[in-house]
């Protein structure tokens, strides 16, 4: 009995030590986000692999998505007479929820895990150590770089998934299932608004991207040094950002379209 | 890979983002609407606005020359009075216009209908349309239909 509590009570200290260590982290590398102004090239660089690279996973999955809900949006509207519907249906869909939600689910898998991968692998054959043992400091020269990219990118690619999907699904809604184009792009005009959706989908990526790049800087920084810490690292690096993606996105969503 | 090419590349990557975004901003959604902002604002009181909302169209001969921008509920007359911004190119409407409710199409959403009067003096800034024609409830119809149609099959009896 007194071992179960214990256990329980380890495990529950371990994770608030694990918090508390990833609070501290995010503070640190806040501290050093003028790594920016200073050496932009150092961030032009990780956005390179963090974001040009994940374009093309973007681009496909944004196109198939937008060309599935086209499909599914036709069979559904099409029996109430509404198929003029179908771009308000799908632009509404990519830009409020899946757009921002997908594109930080695949960017976890895409980005975030090469992230933790790099920043694990550099911990365990301690060029970590080794920076600050030559006076640089690896918040600024690793990992600062790395979170603005990450930051960056996710806005810039989730609308172009929205804008992608949206391009497909009037492939396949006007050139394979004969809806009028004209109404397509009108009736999406007339309800999405700029404001309550196109904004709030930003916010939405924003906030996803923060989260995003914390987790997977953090889950390298925090990685135990050994081949296995490092894979386990990846792993929860792609849990954890699409659990923390999916609830941020109820909860958002809650706040935002009352 | 040098470093230009790299940064040629996030170049080309920024920059379709910010097209994306742009697109998202023109094409898809409304933001084209709000460039029309400014005119005159006229009101109107309704015994019944129905599911009129904020920014709903307002239109003549349906043609679209404004937006609902205010809708508050006049405690004096127990009435609806709904604010409307016209667009500066349409400063002619006569002070006796019309103003109705429609909806658009079966379960569209609804939209304020203006019909020009006859007077030569014209609606300004804060000026007020008279006549007004309060939005069509769904279920009020059905009931009248069902009552002459009731009282109608009682006719046929007798």
């Amino acid at each position: 009995m007194l071992g179960t509590l214990q256990r329980l009570g380890r495990w529950g200290l371990g994770v608030f030590e694990r918090l508390g260590r990833g609070h501290l982290f995010l503070l640190q590398t806040i501290g050093c986000l003028g790594v920016i102004v200073m050496r932009p090239r150092l961030v032009i660089r990780e956005l390179h692999s963090v974001g040009v690279l994940s374009l093309l996973i973007i681009v496909v999955s944004g196109t198939f998505v937008g060309m599935v809900l086209a499909y599914q949006g036709y069979i559904t509207l099409v029996r109430f007479g509404a198929a003029e519907a179908l771009g308000t249906a799908v632009a509404l869909s990519l830009v409020r929820e899946l757009g921002p939600v997908v594109t930080a689910l695949l960017f976890a898998g895409r980005a975030g895990s090469a992230l933790t991968a790099e920043i694990g692998l550099m911990k365990a054959t301690e060029q970590l150590s080794g920076m600050e043992m030559m006076a640089v400091n690896p918040m600024q020269r690793v990992i600062a770089p790395r979170f603005w990219a990450a930051f960056l990118s996710m806005p810039l690619l989730a609308a172009i998934f929205s804008a992608v999907g949206v391009m497909g699904g009037y492939f396949v809604g006007v050139g394979l299932l004969g809806v009028d184009g004209g109404s397509y792009w009108s009736q999406m005009q007339a309800s999405v608004d700029f404001h309550e959706d196109v904004m709030n989908g930003i916010i939405k990526s924003v906030a996803f991207g923060f989260v995003a790049a914390w987790i997977a800087l953090f889950e390298g920084y925090d990685a135990v040094p050994t081949s296995e810490g490092v894979s386990r690292a990846t792993t929860r690096t792609v849990v954890h950002t699409a659990l923390a993606v999916l609830a941020l996105d109820f909860i958002l969503t809650g706040l935002m379209f009352q | 890979m040098t470093t230009r090419t790299i940064e040629i590349l996030v170049g080309i990557f920024v920059a379709l983002g910010l097209a994306a975004l742009f697109m998202l901003a023109m094409k898809v959604s409304n933001l084209t609407e709000y460039s029309d902002e400014g005119g005159y604002t006229v009101s109107a009181n309704f015994d019944n606005i129905g599911g009129l909302k904020v920014r709903a169209p307002v239109t003549m001969a349906g043609v679209r020359i404004g937006r609902v921008t205010g809708i508050q509920y006049d405690r004096e007359r127990y009435q609806a009075t709904v604010a409307m911004t016209i667009a500066p190119a349409y400063d002619y409407l006569p002070v006796d216009s019309h103003a109705s409710i429609f909806t658009a199409g079966l379960l569209g959403e609804q939209y304020i209908a203006i019909e020009p009067g006859a007077e030569d003096e014209t609606l300004r800034q804060g000026g007020r349309i008279e006549h007004t024609q309060s939005a069509l409830v769904l279920e009020q119809i059905i009931g009248r239909v069902l009552v002459s149609l009731t009282t109608g099959g009682g006719n046929g009896n007798e």
